[in-house]
């Protein structure tokens, strides 16, 4: 807020400003905390699946809608599968995307397949539309040698060069200034794609998030901010985390155009998606999407939501206003999908992601080499050494070495 | 200052004892012949050799760097040199670079049009746009992360900062990200960054600008680090480091910048992982790096009158350490003295020492003398900060007293 000068607008820095005649407590100026004037939400579809008039947007056809509705249930279903194999022991960890599985697979519809995605952790959604196979998910939470990061992450932290995918690394918010690395790389290429970058709302507290949002709006970087606020990190509610109007207004902090849409809205979010990227391509600038969701499953296998928050608004959630759902009785409203494509669906997926856990706990772990190997380039004399090291320890102790994990 | 330096030095920063005859190599993508120098003289055109191992140290050298005067001494042919500063031996290794791969780029502080606060990428904006030199923001953590996105994106960045200190708010980025991703993707991706910028103590700079990051950063898995001495092997690093495949840091040092040396006309690339043998000797082994190479000459030459022969390695690899050649040095001398800026708690000094008792213990006459600064913060005063870094007289006396 400026107080008035007698000076000319033209000495003002950053450009002309209107003057202004006194500091004012009362002056809504001053007001910025969350108050009535909330950024409104973007939303073509209500609670039943119908849409609401007045609202615009672009029609999905049949081909897309049903392939974005059958992504999101195999989601649901495989998250619910890996979660209970977790709960069994079979599998070390899981995250599941349960209740927000509308922005991974319609943000993925929208996209390019030739735009870069840098996850979060809750973005599997992607991976499935792009074509990762049921057994490729399971491979890498099992950690065996199919898997394509070579047994080397945790369960949920895939990676798919191929599929332009960064791996997900867990410290949170670093995917962010990289994303700004990787819109000034396809920057000077001149690519027609960009650079989507997801986060959380907790994520948005994060140095790296202000830093990485002011870089690509000084660069002109086309990168895709995608925040998805779903009310909680791992045990902190959103009004400790922030005390601003969500996390949209923190797009104009920084110059960057933002829009905020109901995330558990399917049809809303592919098309806020679809006009972000064209505006972020074209005119080589960030966007900001915020999409409103929520958390309904626990952080991860590591957490019992149920201590901090009510059941009654997990299943609130959970039933009324559940995206897939929601989008199911859109998708049945055109008569593009009935109930007996439903049963085949869940029971045919049901068969698929059991059978690949199946499957996958029987593939043998990657051998001893891929510890020391992709370090580096090219394996250096002191790991060369460690390794040696390392196997003449369990030649003389082979019973204390875990016996699924071959030597060659 | 530098001058004084330099002056109290004189013959042994002009070059290295590392020689090379003058063959071509023609390599179909390169216009100029270009030349991987290994310390036992021979030659390749691979890069990012990590198991490069010469038969036997260069005899030849030995000679040359016993004369006082600067002479060039490792061409067979005159006026194929050209003399420079270090921090421009830096900005031809980064512009050839440059001009080579159209991936390579610049990305930090004031590195356009101002040209970098020491002037290492000077008029590389005006040359290459600034979009390939690229001004960032004041946000450490986040250009890093910015390279890391760019290089897993297929581009080859440099990214500078201003002063190593302030990297250590690029920390998160470089232990988490940089080291990491390319052993957690599976090799999928892969990062060829090279982070670079001056560090150590300068002249009263103060406590936060006189960090020697090199001992933070020494045990994060899948990086690099070399650091830099001379204009000959600070381009040569440059250059190398941005060919490699790995994330390397490159260690500057704020005092060596304006230290002149006639380096060759002819292009060529240093080995990331060497050691260079800047004095043979037989008495005892002396490993040191970056500046403290120049304060362990300086005391080279007291010994030397003194009648002892010291061995000088500047070790130049911080990770891996090249352990071929200390170890070389250590079966003939014996006796090793370390001369490090880093504190005495947790530096090069302190790995090194560990790594030779582990691997040469048998070849010890001696325990490991290891001269480092104390542990504290640099004071800002000018006599009190100088005590805080090995001088000369420290290193005679400790030779004498480890050789006894």
């Amino acid at each position: 807020m400026y107080i008035h000068k007698r000076r000319s607008n033209k000495e003002i820095i950053g450009g002309s400003i209107t003057k202004r005649r006194k500091i004012d407590g009362r002056n809504q100026n001053e007001h910025c905390e969350a108050t009535e004037n909330r950024v409104a939400c973007y939303r073509v579809l209500d609670d039943h699946g119908y849409p609401i008039a007045g609202t615009t947007f672009d029609q999905v056809d049949e081909e897309t809608a049903v392939r974005m509705y059958k992504s999101m249930a195999s989601l649901e279903i495989m998250d619910s599968i890996f979660y209970e194999a977790q709960r069994q022991g079979r599998v070390s960890f899981y995250l599941t995307s349960t209740g927000e599985e509308g922005i991974s697979v319609a943000t993925a519809a929208a996209l390019s397949p030739h735009d870069i995605i840098l996850p979060q952790y809750r973005e599997a959604g992607i991976l499935l539309w792009r074509g990762f196979t049921i057994q490729d998910f399971a491979n890498q939470c099992f950690g065996n040698e199919d898997d394509h990061g070579k047994g080397r992450q945790m369960p949920v932290h895939y990676g798919s060069n191929h599929l332009n995918f960064f791996t997900v690394s867990s410290p949170i918010a670093t995917q962010l200034p990289q994303a700004a690395g990787v819109a000034y790389s396809l920057k000077m290429d001149g690519k027609d794609a960009c650079a989507v970058a997801f986060t959380g709302d907790g994520a948005t507290s994060e140095g790296d998030f202000h830093a990485a949002m002011n870089f690509a709006a000084v660069m002109e970087a086309p990168v895709l901010f995608i925040c998805r606020n779903n009310g909680w990190a791992i045990s902190t509610p959103i009004s400790q985390q922030f005390r601003s109007d969500g996390v949209v207004v923190k797009g104009q902090a920084y110059g960057i155009r933002s829009i905020r849409v109901d995330g558990n809205d399917a049809l809303a979010v592919y098309n806020a998606i679809r006009a972000a990227r064209e505006m972020v391509v074209r005119e080589q600038k960030p966007v900001l999407v915020e999409a409103l969701t929520y958390r309904v499953g626990h952080h991860s296998t590591s957490d019992d939501s149920t201590k901090y928050r009510s059941l009654k608004e997990i299943e609130e959630w959970r039933r009324s206003r559940n995206p897939v759902t929601r989008f199911r009785k859109w998708v049945e409203s055109k008569c593009w999908w009935s109930d007996e494509e439903e049963a085949q669906l869940r029971g045919t997926l049901r068969k698929q992601v059991l059978k690949a856990i199946q499957i996958a706990e029987k593939i043998k772990k990657p051998c001893l080499e891929d510890l020391f190997s992709d370090v580096y380039e090219q394996v250096p004399s002191n790991l060369r050494q460690q390794e040696k090291s390392l196997r003449q320890t369990i030649n003389k102790h082979p019973q204390d070495f875990p016996s699924d994990v071959p030597l060659h | 200052m530098a001058a004084t330096i330099l002056h109290g030095v004189g013959a042994t920063t002009a070059l290295s004892s590392i020689n090379y005859n003058n063959s071509r190599r023609s390599l179909p993508e390169r216009k100029r012949t270009s030349l991987v120098i290994q310390c036992d003289g021979s030659l390749s055109s691979g890069l990012n050799i990590s198991n490069n191992r010469g038969a036997k140290l260069s005899t030849n050298a030995v000679a040359q760097t016993k004369q006082e005067n600067v002479t060039a001494s490792t061409t067979s042919k005159p006026g194929l040199r050209h003399e420079l500063l270090l921090f421009e031996a830096l900005r031809e290794g980064l512009e050839e670079e440059m001009e080579r791969d159209p991936h390579v780029c610049v990305m930090g502080e004031d590195v356009g049009h101002y040209g970098g606060s020491y002037k290492v990428t000077k008029g590389l904006a005006d040359k290459y746009g600034d979009l390939r030199v690229l001004d960032t923001p004041i946000a450490e953590n986040s250009f890093t992360g910015m390279g890391i996105g760019a290089a897993m994106t297929g581009l080859r960045p440099i990214v500078e900062g201003m002063n190593m200190g302030f990297l250590l708010l690029a920390f998160n980025q470089i232990s988490n990200n940089c080291g990491m991703l390319h052993y957690t993707s599976g090799g999928q991706f892969k990062i060829p960054i090279v982070i670079r910028g001056p560090g150590g103590v300068g002249r009263q700079l103060g406590a936060e600008h006189s960090q020697r990051l090199e001992s933070y950063f020494q045990s994060i898995p899948g990086i690099q680090m070399v650091a830099c001495s001379t204009p000959y092997n600070a381009k040569g690093l440059m250059k190398a480091a941005i060919r490699s495949d790995n994330p390397v840091i490159l260690f500057e040092h704020v005092l060596l910048y304006n230290l002149k040396e006639r380096i060759p006309d002819e292009e060529y690339v240093l080995s990331l992982e060497e050691a260079e043998m800047v004095r043979p000797g037989k008495h005892v082994t002396v490993l040191t790096y970056s500046r403290m190479r120049y304060h362990v000459m300086q005391a080279a030459k007291t010994l030397v009158n003194k009648g002892y022969d010291p061995e000088v390695i500047d070790i130049r690899s911080l990770k891996p350490f090249d352990l071929h050649t200390i170890g070389n040095s250590v079966k003939k001398t014996h006796h090793v003295l370390i001369v490090e800026e880093c504190m005495r708690t947790g530096g090069i000094g302190a790995s090194l020492t560990a790594s030779i008792n582990e691997h040469f213990h048998d070849y010890l006459d001696a325990p490991i003398v290891c001269l480092s600064s104390q542990d504290v913060p640099t004071p800002y005063a000018g006599a009190l900060e100088e005590w805080t870094v090995v001088q000369p007289a420290q290193i005679v006396a400790a030779v004498e007293q480890l050789c006894q």
